[in-house]
């Protein structure tokens, strides 16, 4: 695939993206004319780029979609829940035949031509008969009969119509001839002279060349764009000149030598397209240079509304040049702002930048230890730049989450009719940043847990209403930023979850030995188990069995974690929470006897010194508060005396604090982390590691697996089990 | 082939004869054959298009071209024999003066 092909997929499939978004828009406000606006634009779009490209099976389908959208930005008809179903089915189609374009087929297969054409009969069928106007698909027109011409008296009324087609549209299988009598079914052509000057001599002429151009006096009611529109398909490929009827006859002698649009000022334009003349333009543009000397402070009338309140141009004239005008300023603005690069670059770069880090430290310890004061003014000079270097090539891989949950609107939709339930979604948080690559992997557990909360969460119209609660059950998507974690939450209001139900199939299943003490949170994540499904029936949405334990695999290959939360007949939360980056974070470094371990400075609330009593009770009194602790030198089994005066970090994960009880506090570090080799891969309490400007390794802790370790102890002992308090030698399992 | 070129002696004219559709398809050929027979000409070329079933904006163009060669060459192409598909693109377009060939108009227009 060419590279200009490369770029016209990509693009195309952002164009689809907000069309579809668009159409799910249009569904909640119908007839809002921006949203209507921005699906015609994005199908425009993505035919004029097919066409650049010469994807013919692209350009007909989209043409014909183009057609009824236009409709609908006409207000000739209403969308409503059917039309948005098909124009979405649309979307998906061109979808589809870009796969076809991607995979380097000539063509879509017979299956996915079938499906295009039973698309397009529906549209003709449904929507776009009976409207013997100009929204019928190019091809369905039946020649009209010819009406002509030769010489004929010319109307003052007529527009005219200036139009050169381009050289390959013969080629390329489109006929001057269709366009035109094509113009015909719209109004009348009052005139009509073939221009043939392009023609060289017989030795030069290629016959599959066009070189003609007509000039056509046109009686019609339509108005410019649905003149324009005649020619769409070939509006590429032709240079077209419309004039409104009263023009004056002059003003398209200049119009044939016509230059490259896009750099024309709004004048210019007008003058162009033979609207008005230099001196009215000239007289305009005076005016509009007086009015800004008289009054610096009120906003300057564009020079279009100008001209109109002279009435020296139709309004919608004005209004097409401003269109078009703003049209290349906002191409050239987003062009600006927008650079595309690959992403393996940007890896490298990330790469690059963790090796300086390390490198950054290893100098900073050099510094320090020869006692130079201004070496180690420069060194800190240069780890700050460093730090900032490190969050900007971040944050370059940073994206906003809205993009991942729009997605769902679709879904939401779709599911929702397919099952026969009124759901509403709810995005918020959508501006939450996180990193590029765990969004590509978030997708598909958020579905999941999308699709479950749908099928299981949320109940029938009737029952809800049953139960008292409103028929549109409710799916909320949220995410938020939470020390140095993202959070991600799944939230419907629908039934909640059965413990009963749980625990007996748990039971059932082996999972839980009966009579075992749970707590409410701890049957509820049981349904993160392997192979565990509660649905009475399997459906094809969800239910299966596979789903879950799934969602909290893939979650935890990305160092984060998952767990519910929910009342009976309230609904369930899921909670997704994930580390921000994968690469490099803000550290605590720690020492126990001679080892240190980073602690992520995300977590760290505050370090406080305990008091050296000798006790080993595993918890202090934090202002009032019982702060469950970590004894890392227990926990990791670390020979030697703890020292005299011993600290605690106090770290916070998901709400629950928990206190790290460790020698030595050695400040903030800037850690890469370095995952460690898989046969580690089940230790749980280390994150990973990270190497120290000395060269010396650290480890980094996982303060989630720590402080849920905490937590379940005290629940243990609450519930007067066996204290966890076995000599915890690095606990694998 | 489909065309066939004779003398025509009482003329004085040459004839060409086309009896397949003017498209795109044959315009490659049919453009060598147009103006090979104008060529050979001695001064006048007789083209008889009533055998055109279809004639596109390509077969159009060829007209437009063996017109203009004889033009310039100090010949004359006349088209003797419309098919009805040929006459009426010949309208559409509104080169019947500039072509300047008789037309037969069918009654029903007329």
């Amino acid at each position: 695939m060419d590279e200009i092909t490369t770029v016209f997929v990509t693009e195309s499939r952002e164009q689809l993206a907000a069309l579809e978004s668009a159409l799910l828009q249009l569904e909640n406000s119908p007839g809002d004319d921006d949203t209507l606006n921005a699906i015609f634009r994005s199908a425009h779009t993505i035919k004029g780029g097919a066409g650049v490209i010469e994807c013919g099976y692209i350009v007909a389908f989209t043409h014909v979609v183009e057609n009824l959208l236009d409709k609908l930005r006409e207000h000739a008809m209403q969308p409503d829940g059917d039309l948005i179903a098909l124009l979405l089915g649309c979307a998906d189609h061109i979808g589809n035949l870009l796969g076809v374009l991607e995979a380097g087929a000539a063509g879509p297969d017979a299956e996915l031509a079938a499906e295009g054409d039973a698309l397009l009969a529906r549209l003709q069928r449904d929507w776009l008969e009976g409207d013997g106007g100009h929204g019928g698909g190019l091809p369905s027109v039946p020649p009209v009969p010819l009406a002509t011409s030769g010489g004929g008296a010319v109307e003052s009324d007529c527009w005219h119509i200036s139009v050169r087609f381009g050289a390959d549209v013969l080629r390329n299988g489109m006929d001057p001839l269709s366009f035109l009598r094509y113009l015909g079914s719209i109004g009348r052509i009052v005139q009509l002279v073939t221009v043939a000057d392009a023609m060289p001599p017989a030795a030069d002429m290629d016959p599959e060349t066009c070189y003609l151009g007509f000039e056509i006096g046109f009686a019609s009611n339509a108005d410019k764009a649905a003149i324009e529109r005649v020619f769409d398909f070939v509006r590429d490929e032709c240079t077209l000149h419309i004039l409104p009827p009263h023009s004056r006859l002059e003003d398209y002698l200049a119009l044939i030598a016509a230059l490259p649009e896009d750099t024309m000022r709004l004048g210019e334009i007008l003058v162009k397209v033979g609207a008005l003349t230099q001196a009215e333009l000239d007289d305009g543009l005076a005016r509009q240079q007086a009015g800004v000397v008289g009054d610096d402070v009120a906003a300057t009338a564009p020079l279009g509304e100008i001209l109109v309140g002279q009435q020296v141009v139709q309004p919608e004239l004005v209004e097409a040049a401003v269109v078009k005008q703003k049209q290349v300023v906002d191409r050239k603005a987003a062009e600006a702002r927008l650079i595309r690069i690959q992403a393996d670059k940007l890896d490298r770069l990330i790469d690059l930048v963790g090796e300086l880090v390390i490198a950054g430290a290893s100098v900073n310890l050099l510094a320090g230890r020869s006692g130079n004061g201004e070496l180690v003014e420069a060194t800190s000079l240069t780890s700050r730049l460093v730090e900032s270097i490190r969050d900007a090539a971040l944050q370059l891989r940073m994206v906003q989450i809205g993009e991942t949950f729009n997605r769902f609107h679709r879904v939401v939709r779709d599911t929702s009719r397919d099952m026969g339930k009124d759901i509403e979604l709810v995005v918020s948080g959508g501006e939450t940043e996180l990193d590029k690559s765990m969004v590509e992997k978030i997708g598909d557990p958020l579905m999941h847990l999308v699709r479950n909360a749908m099928d299981h969460g949320l109940e029938m119209p009737a029952a809800r209403e049953a139960n008292g609660k409103p028929a549109r059950g409710r799916l909320e998507l949220n995410a938020f930023h939470d020390s140095g974690s993202i959070v991600i939450e799944v939230a419907d209001d629908g039934g909640g979850l059965h413990r009963e139900r749980i625990l007996a199939k748990a039971i059932e299943r082996g999972l839980v030995q009966p009579g075992q003490a749970l707590t409410d949170a701890e049957i509820c994540n049981l349904i993160f188990e392997p192979g565990f499904s509660t649905a009475e029936k399997v459906t094809n949405i969800s239910g299966r069995g596979v789903g879950m334990d799934v969602v909290r695999r893939n979650i935890q290959g990305l160092r984060g974690s998952v767990d519910v939360r929910s009342e009976p007949g309230q609904g369930s939360r899921f909670a997704i929470r994930l580390p921000l980056t994968l690469a490099i974070i803000d550290g605590f470094l720690v020492g126990v006897g001679r080892a240190a371990y980073v602690i992520p400075l995300d977590c760290v609330v505050e370090c406080i010194e305990l008091e050296p009593d000798g006790s080993t009770r595993d918890y202090v009194n934090l202002r009032g508060e019982v702060l469950p602790l970590v004894r890392l030198r227990q926990l990791f089994g670390i020979p030697g005396v703890p020292p005299s005066r011993q600290n605690v970090v106090v770290v916070q994960y998901a709400g629950a604090k928990s206190g790290i009880v460790v020698d030595q506090l050695m400040g903030e570090f800037q850690t890469v982390i370095k995952p460690l080799g898989t046969i580690f891969r089940h230790i749980k309490g280390i994150g990973g590691s990270t190497i120290l400007g000395s060269g010396e390794v650290a480890l980094i802790l996982d303060v989630q697996a720590l402080v849920q370790r905490c937590a379940s102890r005290e629940a243990q002992r609450a519930d007067g089990g066996e204290g966890a308090r076995a000599p915890l030698a690095a606990v694998a399992t | 082939m489909a065309a066939r070129r004779k003398k025509n002696t009482d003329h004085n004219a040459d004839r060409l004869a086309i009896g397949e559709d003017l498209t795109i398809y044959h315009a490659a050929s049919q453009k060598s054959q147009f103006i090979d027979a104008l060529v050979a000409a001695s001064g006048h070329l007789d083209i008889d298009l009533s055998g055109v079933a279809e004639i596109d904006t390509a077969g159009f163009q060829l007209l437009m071209l063996v017109k203009r060669e004889a033009r310039r060459l100090g010949k004359e192409a006349r088209i003797v024999a419309h098919s009805e598909a040929v006459r009426e693109l010949i309208d559409f377009y509104n080169v019947a003066a500039e072509f300047g060939d008789p037309l037969l108009i069918p009654a029903q227009d007329a």
